[in-house]
C-alpha cells in the first residue's frame, strides 16, 4: 500500500466523517435554514472529499472523480440556494429570538417573474 | 473496512429519512431529498471502489446531474413559478 492509497484512505474516513456529521446536524437543528447550512456545507465537502478520495485509492480512476467531486461543489451550492429563495418566499421565516433581525423584511421583490 | 464505511453512511441517511418523514414543512422534506441524493453520490463511487467496478463512477455522475435537476425543479415549484 503506498503512500498516495493510504492519503486516500484518510481523506474518505474524514469526508464520511462529515457526512455523519452533516446528517446528525439535519436531525438536530431547529430550523429550516440552520438544517440547509448543514445539508449545503459539510455534506458537500464531505461527499467531494469521498469521491475524491476513491480516485486517489484507484489512480484510473481520477479524472472522472475529479469531475463528479466539482460538479457536486458547482451544483449542491446551486440547488441549496434556489430552495432557500423559495421558502423564503413561501413565507418562512428564520428562528431567532428577536424579530428584528431579518434584513429582506419590507424589501420589495424586483424578479422579473413574480406576478 | 470499506463495509464498515458503508454502514456508517447507511445511518446518515436513516437521520436523514427521519426529517424527510416527520419534517413540519415541505422545505425540509426538499431539504432532506437532496442530502440523501447528494449522499447517495459518495456511497455509488464507494461502491464502485468495492465491488471493483468502473461502471459505477459513470452511475453517480449521471444520477448527480438528474438529483440537482429534480431538487431545483422542486425548489421552482414550492417557490410558485412552474
Amino acid at each position: 500500500m503506498g503512500v498516495v492509497e493510504i492519503i486516500g484512505w484518510a481523506i474518505i474516513v474524514v469526508g464520511i466523517a462529515f457526512l455523519f456529521l452533516g446528517s446528525l446536524g439535519l436531525y438536530r437543528m431547529p430550523d429550516v435554514y440552520s438544517r440547509m447550512q448543514t445539508a449545503t456545507k459539510s455534506v458537500t465537502f464531505g461527499a467531494m472529499g469521498t469521491i475524491f478520495g476513491v480516485g486517489l485509492v484507484h489512480p484510473e480512476w481520477f479524472w472522472k472523480t475529479l469531475i463528479i467531486a466539482v460538479f457536486i461543489a458547482i451544483s449542491n451550492p446551486i440547488s441549496s440556494h434556489a430552495l432557500a429563495r423559495g421558502s423564503y418566499k413561501v413565507g418562512l421565516r428564520p428562528f431567532t429570538l428577536e424579530d428584528d433581525m431579518d434584513a429582506l423584511d419590507g424589501v420589495e421583490d424586483k424578479s422579473e417573474d413574480n406576478e | 473496512m470499506i463495509l464498515y464505511i458503508l454502514i456508517v453512511l447507511g445511518l446518515a441517511i436513516l437521520f436523514v429519512v427521519y426529517r424527510g418523514v416527520v419534517g413540519p414543512t415541505p422545505s425540509d422534506r426538499i431539504v432532506a431529498l437532496d442530502n440523501i441524493t447528494t449522499i447517495t453520490t459518495a456511497g455509488l463511487v464507494l461502491l464502485g471502489l468495492f465491488f471493483e467496478r468502473y461502471i459505477y463512477i459513470d452511475v453517480a455522475l449521471i444520477y448527480g446531474v438528474l438529483s440537482f435537476i429534480g431538487v431545483l425543479t422542486l425548489a421552482r415549484y414550492l417557490e410558485g413559478g412552474l
